[in-house]
C-alpha cells in the first residue's frame, strides 16, 4: 500500500475554512490527507502547535489565512507571516524538512485554489515520505 | 469538576455523509473514545427527531458535552448550540465535527473518507472535553443606520429604514443620488419610464425627516462593530452653501465655462458650476474647480454676482464629519465596462460605435440628443446592430454573465423600431431571458421584426467590398444557426457592455472589513442563504456591487437588508463574541507585546498594577495576541492551548 500523509491543516474561519467548505459544496475532488482544524485567525497559530503537530505523527503542517490585506481582523495575517517565516528557520534545526510546512491562502471564494494546494502539498509530502522522529533522534544524536 | 459525559452524534444528512462515509463503522468507533457515553448516527440530525435525540440523552443519561458529525459548523452550529442550551446545556459545551463539506464530499473513496470521518469524530471528542461554559453578554444596538451609495438601492434601503423612524445617513459620492437608474430612459420589459418612477423616491429620500442626505461624500474610515460603529465621512466642498441656495439655477444659466458631461457620458457638456441633471436631488450645484475660471484663473466670479442669495462660497472648505450608527448597508453599484481594449470592435476609432449606458443617454427624452436616435452627423440611421456580451461571458474580460444586457439589448431593439424606419439586428450567443414577463417581451420583439442573428461578431470594420457596403459599419462574423459567415452593413453599433466591480471596490471592501468573489465584487456571506449578509456582522449589501443585477432584485435585495437591519434595530441588542481572550494577571509580565499587536486596540497596558488588561467589548477574539504572549499568559476561550492540542491530537489518530 502507498504511504498516505497525515497533513494537519490550520485554517482561519473567515477565509480558508469558508474556501475549504466552497471546495466541497461544488464537489471538487481533491486529496482525503489534510485534516482540518479550525481557528478563528491564523494569527492564533502557535508556532507550538506546528511542532506539537509533528510529534503527535504527522507528516506535514498547513497554515491557511485571508489573502493579505483581506484578514477579518485587520491584520492578524500579517503576524502569521513573521512568525512562519522565523518558524521555518528553525524547522532545519528540529529536524523538520521545510517542505512539511507550508503557508499559503485562500478567500472563500476560493474553492478551487484550496483543491490545488491541497493536492499539490499532499504530493510534496508524500515524495518526502512519512516523518518519523525516531529517524531524527538517530540523525541529530 | 463533575464527570465529563460526552455524546455523539453521527448524520447520514440523507445519503450526503452515509453514501460515501461508512457511518455505522464511525458511530461504532465513537464509542471507543474517552468520556463517551452514548455514540448514535441518524438520517437527519438537524431535523427536530434529531435534535429531540439529543435533548432527551442529555435529560436521560446527564450528558455535558455534545459532538455531532455532520456538515459544515459554519452551516448548523447555532442550531444545535441551540438544541443543548434548550437541554439545559451551555451552548459552549459542543463541538462539530465536518465530515461533509470536508469529507463525504471530497473524496469518492470510502475507506478513506471513513477513516477522515473518524479521525474529525476523535479530534471533536477529544477537544470537547476541555471545553467550559462561557457566559453570553449583549450590547445595545444604536438604531441609526450607515447607507453608503445612493442609488436605487440605496433609496430604496434609506426610504424602508427611514419609514419605520428609524435614522439613516445615506452617503453618495456624486452631487446628486440616482445612481445608474436615472441615466436609463425606459425600464425593460414594461418600458415605463425609468425618471418617473425614480423621481419620486428621490423627492423622499430628500425630503424625509429621518434620512440625513450627504451627497458628494465619502465614507473615509469605519471602525467598531456591529451595534456601534463609526464612520468618518468626508462632505467634499460644493463651493455653494447648501442652507442658502435655492436651486434657482441662475448661476448655472450665467456660468461662461464649460466641461463634458459625466452624466451624460461626455456625449454632451455642462456647465463649471453644475448640478449633474434638472431633477437632482439636492437640488443644490457644485463647482468643479478643474474647469472654474475663478480657481484655475482667479477670475470671473459671474455665479457669485448673479447668485441674489450669496450662497456661492468659493472658501469652503471639505467638512469631516463623524457619525455613529449600529449597522451599515453597502449599495456602492458597478461600473460600466470600457469597451476600448477590444479593439476590433472599433469602440472609440468610429463615430457610431457606442456602449450601452451611451445608447441609454441617447435615448432619453433630456439627453445630449433630446432623445433622438441619430447618428453623429444628426441623420436617422436606416440600420443599427446591437452587439451582446461585449466584456461579459469572456475569457479575456469577465467569465461571468452581466445578466441584465439581453434584456436592455431587447429594449433598445423597441425603441430603436418605435422611433425610427431603421432595421435592428441582435447578435447573440445565447438570449437570457430570465425574469419574469421577460420571455414575454423577446417573443413580442420576434414579432416586432427585429432580426436575431446568433453567433459572436469577430470585428466591426470600415473596409467595404462592395458598393453597398460603401460608409457604412460593417458587422463580421459568423452565423452560427446557418453556418456561414456574414456580413452586416449597418449605421450604427451598440455594443451591449458588461457591468463590472467598481474600480475602487478592493478599497471598500478593505474599509469596511468585507470580501470579494473572485469576480470582484462583494462576497455574500452564503449565496443561497443569506445573500444579502457579509462575513462582518452588521455590514450588509445590496445592488450590483454584490453581483449584476436588474432593477427588481437590486430592489429586492435593498428592502431584505433593511429589514435584516430593522430586525436588529427592533431587538435593540446583539451579543457579544464570548470566545475572546482573557489575561492571567498573575502570568503577565507586563512586557506589552500584545498590546501593539491587538487590530482592535482592545489590549491596554494598567501602570499602577504593570500588567496588561483585554476589554472584552472591543476584543474579537482573533487570538494573535495569544499566540504571541512568551508568558503564555493569555488564554483564547474556546480555543485554549489544551483544547487544540486535544484537537491535533484527535486528527492524528
Amino acid at each position: 500500500m502507498s504511504f498516505e500523509p497525515k497533513i494537519v491543516g490550520f485554517l482561519c474561519n473567515w477565509c480558508s475554512y469558508r474556501g475549504a467548505d466552497l471546495a466541497g459544496t461544488a464537489r471538487m475532488k481533491c486529496a482525503p490527507n489534510v485534516r482540518i482544524i479550525r481557528v478563528m485567525c491564523s494569527g492564533r497559530v502557535e508556532p507550538a502547535f506546528i511542532v506539537k503537530a509533528f510529534q503527535l505523527g504527522a507528516d506535514g503542517v498547513l497554515v491557511l489565512g485571508c489573502h493579505p490585506g483581506d484578514c477579518h481582523y485587520a491584520e492578524g495575517n500579517y503576524k502569521t507571516i513573521r512568525r512562519m517565516s522565523l518558524l521555518q528557520k528553525m524547522l532545519p534545526q528540529l529536524g523538520i524538512e521545510t517542505d512539511r510546512v507550508r503557508l499559503d491562502w485562500v478567500s472563500a471564494s476560493e474553492g478551487d485554489r484550496f483543491v490545488s494546494i491541497v493536492d499539490d502539498m499532499t504530493e510534496k509530502v508524500r515524495a518526502l515520505g512519512p516523518f518519523t522522529k525516531n529517524s531524527d533522534e538517530e540523525k541529530h544524536g | 469538576m463533575e464527570e465529563v459525559k460526552i455524546g455523539i452524534y453521527v448524520c447520514h444528512c440523507g445519503l450526503n455523509i452515509a453514501d460515501i462515509v461508512d457511518v455505522e463503522e464511525v458511530t461504532k468507533y465513537a464509542t471507543t473514545l474517552p468520556a463517551v457515553v452514548v455514540s448514535r448516527n441518524y438520517k437527519f440530525m438537524c431535523s427536530d427527531p434529531g435534535q429531540n435525540m439529543i435533548k432527551e440523552d442529555i435529560k436521560e443519561l446527564g450528558l455535558n458535552r455534545v459532538v455531532v458529525a455532520s456538515c459544515s459548523p459554519l452551516m448548523h452550529e447555532p442550531t444545535f448550540r441551540r438544541t443543548i442550551q434548550e437541554a439545559g446545556v451551555n451552548p459552549y459545551l459542543f463541538e462539530m465535527a465536518n465530515i461533509r463539506e470536508h469529507c463525504s464530499w471530497i473524496t469518492e473513496d470510502h475507506k478513506a473518507a471513513t477513516e477522515k470521518a473518524k479521525a474529525l469524530v476523535s479530534a471533536a471528542v477529544r477537544r470537547v472535553y476541555y471545553h467550559q461554559p462561557l457566559e453570553i453578554k449583549e450590547v445595545p444596538v444604536n438604531p441609526n443606520t450607515l447607507i453608503i451609495g445612493g442609488g436605487i438601492a440605496g433609496i430604496q434601503a434609506a426610504l424602508e429604514i427611514a419609514d419605520s423612524e428609524h435614522k439613516v445617513y445615506l452617503v453618495e459620492r456624486d452631487p446628486s443620488i440616482g445612481g445608474h437608474m436615472i441615466q436609463f430612459d425606459k425600464t425593460f420589459p414594461t418600458l415605463d419610464c425609468s425618471a418617473c418612477i425614480l423621481t419620486p423616491k428621490m423627492t423622499s429620500v430628500g425630503m424625509h425627516p429621518y434620512i440625513e442626505l450627504m451627497t458628494y461624500s465619502e465614507v473615509e474610515e469605519i471602525s467598531g462593530f456591529v451595534g456601534s460603529f463609526k464612520a468618518r465621512i468626508r462632505k467634499k466642498a460644493r463651493y455653494v452653501d447648501e442652507d442658502k441656495c435655492n436651486g434657482c439655477g441662475v448661476c448655472v444659466t450665467k456660468c461662461p465655462w464649460k466641461a463634458n458631461s459625466e452624466f451624460d457620458l461626455g456625449l454632451s457638456e455642462r456647465k463649471a458650476i453644475y448640478t449633474p441633471f434638472a431633477q437632482a436631488v439636492p437640488n443644490i450645484p457644485v463647482i468643479d474647480t478643474e474647469h472654474c475660471a475663478y480657481f484655475l484663473k482667479e477670475k470671473c466670479r459671474a455665479c457669485e454676482k448673479f447668485c441674489e442669495l450669496g450662497a456661492i462660497d468659493f472658501e469652503q472648505v471639505d467638512q469631516i464629519v463623524e457619525v455613529e450608527v449600529g449597522n451599515i448597508i453597502v449599495t456602492t453599484g458597478y461600473d460600466s465596462f470600457d469597451p476600448t481594449p477590444i479593439t476590433q470592435y472599433g469602440y472609440g476609432k468610429f463615430d457610431n460605435v457606442y456602449t450601452g449606458l451611451e445608447f441609454e443617454r441617447i435615448c432619453n427624452a433630456v439627453g445630449p440628443t433630446s432623445g433622438k436616435i441619430v447618428l453623429k452627423d444628426g441623420s436617422e440611421p436606416k440600420s443599427v446592430a446591437i452587439l451582446h456580451c461585449v466584456g461579459s461571458r469572456d475569457e479575456n474580460y469577465h467569465e461571468y454573465c452581466s445578466r441584465v444586457c439581453c434584456m436592455y439589448a431587447l429594449k433598445y431593439s423597441h425603441l430603436i423600431k418605435e422611433r425610427t424606419d431603421a432595421e435592428v439586428y441582435q447578435m447573440y450567443i445565447d438570449m437570457r431571458c430570465f425574469g419574469k414577463g421577460y420571455e414575454e417581451f423577446y417573443k413580442r420583439l420576434s414579432e416586432e421584426g427585429v432580426n436575431f442573428i446568433r453567433g459572436k461578431v469577430a470585428e466591426v470594420t470600415d473596409r467595404a467590398i462592395n458598393e453597398d457596403e460603401q460608409g457604412k459599419l460593417i458587422v463580421c462574423g459568423e452565423d452560427t444557426l446557418l453556418c456561414k459567415t456574414i456580413r452586416v452593413p449597418v449605421d450604427m453599433v451598440i455594443l451591449a457592455t458588461a457591468l463590472e466591480p467598481r474600480s475602487d471596490a478592493a478599497e471598500v471592501a478593505k474599509l469596511l472589513t468585507i470580501t470579494q468573489s473572485a469576480d470582484g465584487f462583494f462576497l455574500e456571506r452564503h449565496p443561497k442563504l443569506d445573500p444579502v449578509a457579509t462575513m462582518t456582522d452588521g455590514v450588509f449589501i445590496a445592488g450590483c456591487c454584490q453581483g449584476p443585477k436588474d432593477i427588481p432584485d437590486a430592489v429586492a435585495q435593498a428592502s431584505a437588508a433593511a429589514t435584516r437591519v430593522l430586525a436588529l434595530i427592533s431587538k435593540g441588542r446583539v451579543e457579544l463574541e464570548a470566545a475572546t481572550a482573557v489575561i492571567d494577571e498573575e502570568k503577565c509580565s507586563g512586557c506589552r507585546i500584545c498590546n501593539l499587536l491587538c487590530p482592535y486596540s482592545a489590549i491596554s497596558f494598567i501602570e499602577d498594577e504593570k500588567v496588561s488588561r483585554i476589554n472584552e467589548a472591543l476584543c474579537k477574539g482573533c487570538g494573535t495576541c495569544v499566540a504571541a504572549c512568551p508568558s503564555a499568559a493569555i488564554t483564547h476561550r474556546q480555543f485554549t492551548m489544551e483544547e487544540i492540542t486535544a484537537e491535533i491530537e484527535g486528527v492524528l489518530v
